[in-house]
């Protein structure tokens, strides 16, 4: 199917082919030609944001939460420039995104004409890919290949740079089926040499552990169904990164909580303990492996995943699998299942007992106080006022971000947006807007720091113009929180520049954008106020002032193995004797 | 495939390859890459060598298939192999890449590099500068009273023999353009 229409009009046309509802963005001169086709037309919803970065974060957090690409439309110039931090957040955590910016005119390329910047330049190494279409012929094709590339394999933004007269020519548009996308086809079948290797190896193992990331949940719900089955049929314990949480349910009876810098104590001795670990879609990031020396030193490493650069990058593992995590463990549970579902019992009966101890640990212990309201207990009366209801949850960055990987449970794959791999400060107010625009009936909560919060909160205007009633839960300890433990444990307490100044009254800032405000500091009162909040109809900033030096606990150090983890207890000792390079 | 044998409990050894990945030994390596000849490929690979802080000793590029805008780039490097095999894979994954070659691991392959060497000299230092071209198979393709441009292929190494011998007889530029290189039989 070809037609005859302007490049603005190709770019809906494009957009409606490829099963888009929804796409966030901001105009300016070289995108007016698109913002008329979008005028013209009720088919995709544009839901206009305060700032560009924040369009990119809507976007993530609506294809996080859907499983589908996430779609954004910035200006040139200052317009592209605004939305590199989030594609660059997108890249690290691999999320699917199709970024339109409109460019100046061909002619005027090159010239530092007005909103003139090298777009494709500035985001070739924070995109998978990225196009500048200089033809109008070109464009259709361009865009679909565009939502490809985006799509498949190991999914990541791209950007489609767009030169206004681009936009205003006339060509031919021609539809998905056509665009040439053979070449990128990255291989989703592991190789069955080595998937049967990975099933010996399960069958004997004895202190087995599955350690999960972010792949899981890109694989798709399938590939987090298969691995349920794979662990709940084996026994085996599984960990999972801060991206992979949801993909086994925290109710699942083999979950050791989440790993890593501030990962659960019973997760990261049995990764360091462990003789079979099986990485299923996780990077070995430097968050997890502490220092690489001493990580998890005698264990057979087996890696699945569909990107050929994660393996060996960090981490030497000895059986490598190259695939798609879905097709992989399709392959290994059936084999494992025709040689007849062996494992080590006797081993792994031991290797639970020994987790138990650890367990026994309670390594998330804390003080309460009947006083002040303890940033973990305030999750704690989250968790259990929302338990059973599907909710979506996002976050900023900071100490109340790894609290709520602590504390929070979750129980199914896309309800947990969180920025890990850039750490990006402003991601979760955003986010949490763009999981509410896809599911607007779904209860979405930001779990905030209050300085993470101010860093994207013009987009309250957002929030109250699309009718989005996302719960901003912001945990305010007046720091910013995990600088000040740094500083505390790390460099002799002298607290440079990490606390929170002239913070707003939040609950008269909600008022001003028609929001409803909440402010809560008595213990006592937080119940009902929590509930006040999931009970309002339309958008909530919950100011939940906290205790202000309370630390993250357990804490690796970076650069310390994982059997060097600090407890609450050991940080008074620690913090005075300890000396970190 | 031959049996994997992986030795319980033993962290050094990949089950399909059984090189050596903890060796700090650097090596060069010549790379062939395959890619499509559009805006910014070249860019896409030099940005990934400085960003992850690879090593580049030389790189070529032209378009080999003028048809299936096909261009192919040689670039050799250095690194361990752990190194090596890292961007390999890197350079696999840049979306225009179609094929990646380590052509000092897939069996021979031929290497050779261009270069024009001037050389100002007049009396018995020119008579000297032509015997060492002609026992270097290099060809004058220009001359002037007083200097030659010598035109010569080979290794790098045969070049880089070339210049030390021109050095002291009135070498003044060179131009070299880096290794293409073909891996040998079919
Ligand atoms: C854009 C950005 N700038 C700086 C940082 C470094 N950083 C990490 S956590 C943090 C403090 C966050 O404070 P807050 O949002 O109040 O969360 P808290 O730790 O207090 O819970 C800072 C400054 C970052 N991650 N992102
Ligand atoms: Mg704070």
């Amino acid at each position: 199917m070809s037609r005859q229409m302007t490049g603005a009009e190709m770019v809906v046309q494009a957009l409606r082919d490829q099963g888009v509802d929804t796409i966030f963005g901001y105009p300016g001169g070289a995108v007016l030609p698109i913002y008329d086709a979008i005028f013209q037309q009720n088919d995709i919803r544009h839901i206009l944001v305060r700032h560009e970065q924040a369009a990119v974060h809507m976007a993530e957090g609506y294809a996080r939460s859907t499983g589908k690409p996430g779609c954004v439309l910035v200006t040139s110039g200052p317009g592209a420039t605004n939305a590199v931090t989030g594609l660059t957040d997108a890249l690290l955590d691999s999320i699917p995104l199709v970024v339109f910016s409109g460019q100046v005119p061909t002619f005027m390329i090159g010239t530092d004409g007005f909103q003139e910047a090298d777009t494709v330049g500035i985001t070739r190494p924070c995109t998978k890919h990225n196009w500048l279409v200089k033809d109008t012929d070109k464009l259709a094709e361009v865009i679909h290949q565009g939502f490809h590339v985006a799509t498949s394999g190991r999914p990541g933004p791209v950007l489609i740079d767009i030169p206004k007269d681009v936009q205003f020519a006339t060509g031919t548009y021609t539809g998905p089926k056509t665009a040439r996308v053979d070449h990128y086809q990255p291989k989703l079948k592991g190789d069955i040499d080595a998937i049967t290797k990975l099933v010996e190896l399960m069958e004997t193992a004895e202190r087995p552990v599955f350690y999960t990331g972010g792949g899981v949940i890109n694989s798709g719900p399938a590939a987090c169904q298969l691995m349920c089955e794979m662990i709940d049929a084996t026994g085996f314990p599984v960990t999972s990164t801060l991206m992979g949480l949801g993909a086994y349910p925290a109710s699942g009876k083999n979950w050791l909580g989440m790993l890593g810098m501030h990962g659960l104590y019973e997760a990261n001795l049995a990764m360091h303990g462990c003789d079979l670990m099986i990485n299923l879609g996780a990077r070995f990031d430097d968050r997890i492996t502490g220092r690489v020396a001493d990580f998890s030193p005698n264990s057979t490493k087996v890696h699945v995943d569909i990107d050929a650069s994660s393996i060996n990058k960090v981490v030497t593992v000895n059986l490598p699998i190259i695939g798609d995590i879905g097709h992989v463990l399709e392959d290994a549970l059936r084999i494992w299942k025709s040689r007849g579902r062996k494992v080590n019992k006797a081993g792994l009966a031991k290797w639970w007992a020994q987790i138990q101890e650890w367990q026994a640990v309670n390594c998330l212990a804390y003080t309460n106080s009947d006083t002040v309201i303890k940033p973990q207990y305030a999750l704690q009366r989250l968790q259990a006022l929302t338990e059973g209801r599907d909710r979506y949850i996002t976050t900023e960055v900071g100490q109340h971000q790894m609290w709520a990987a602590q504390f929070l449970g979750f129980e199914a794959p896309n309800r947990w947006m969180t920025s890990g791999g850039l750490g990006t400060m402003g991601y979760g107010f955003p986010a949490s807007i763009g999981v509410q625009v896809a599911h607007p009936d779904a209860l979405v909560i930001n779990v905030a720091g209050e300085a993470s919060w101010l860093m994207n909160m013009q987009e309250m205007g957002t929030a109250t113009q699309f009718r989005t009633p996302v719960k901003q839960f912001i945990l305010n300890n007046e720091r910013l929180g995990m600088v000040r433990q740094w500083q505390q444990l790390l460099h002799g307490e002298r607290y440079s520049h990490s606390w929170s100044e002239s913070l707003p009254d939040f609950v008269k800032l909600a008022e001003s954008f028609g929001w409803k405000g909440i402010r809560c500091s008595d213990p006592a009162e937080l119940d009902a106020k929590i509930i006040e909040m999931l009970e309002y109809d339309g958008p909530v900033l919950f100011d939940c002032l906290v205790e202000k030096h309370e630390n993250c606990f357990p804490m690796i150090p970076s650069g310390k193995p994982h059997n060097e983890m600090l407890l609450a207890a050991d940080a008074e000792a620690f913090a005075s004797g300890a000396t970190l390079v | 495939m031959a049996a994997l044998n992986i030795k319980k409990g033993s962290t050094s050894h990949s089950a399909y390859d059984l090189r050596d990945f903890h060796s700090d030994v650097e090596s060069s390596h010549t790379l062939a890459v395959l890619v499509d000849n559009e805006a910014g490929v070249l860019a896409r690979v030099i940005g990934l060598f400085s960003g992850r802080g690879y090593n580049i000793d030389s790189l070529t590029v032209a378009e080999v298939d003028h048809k299936g805008h096909r261009s192919r780039i040689t670039i050799v490097t250095r690194g361990t192999m752990a190194v090596i095999d890292q961007i390999k894979a890197q350079l696999g994954r840049i979306v225009p890449v179609h094929e990646v070659h380590d052509l000092t691991l897939e069996g021979q392959s031929v290497e050779r590099e261009l270069a024009l060497f001037k050389v100002a000299a007049i009396g018995e230092k020119r008579v000297e500068s032509l015997r060492l071209a002609d026992i270097f198979r290099a060809n004058v393709v220009d001359s002037t009273l007083e200097s030659f441009v010598f035109e010569i292929t080979g290794t790098p190494e045969k070049i880089d023999a070339f210049a030390e011998l021109m050095r002291p007889l009135g070498l003044i530029d060179v131009a070299r353009t880096g290794v293409a290189a073909l891996s040998r039989g079919v």
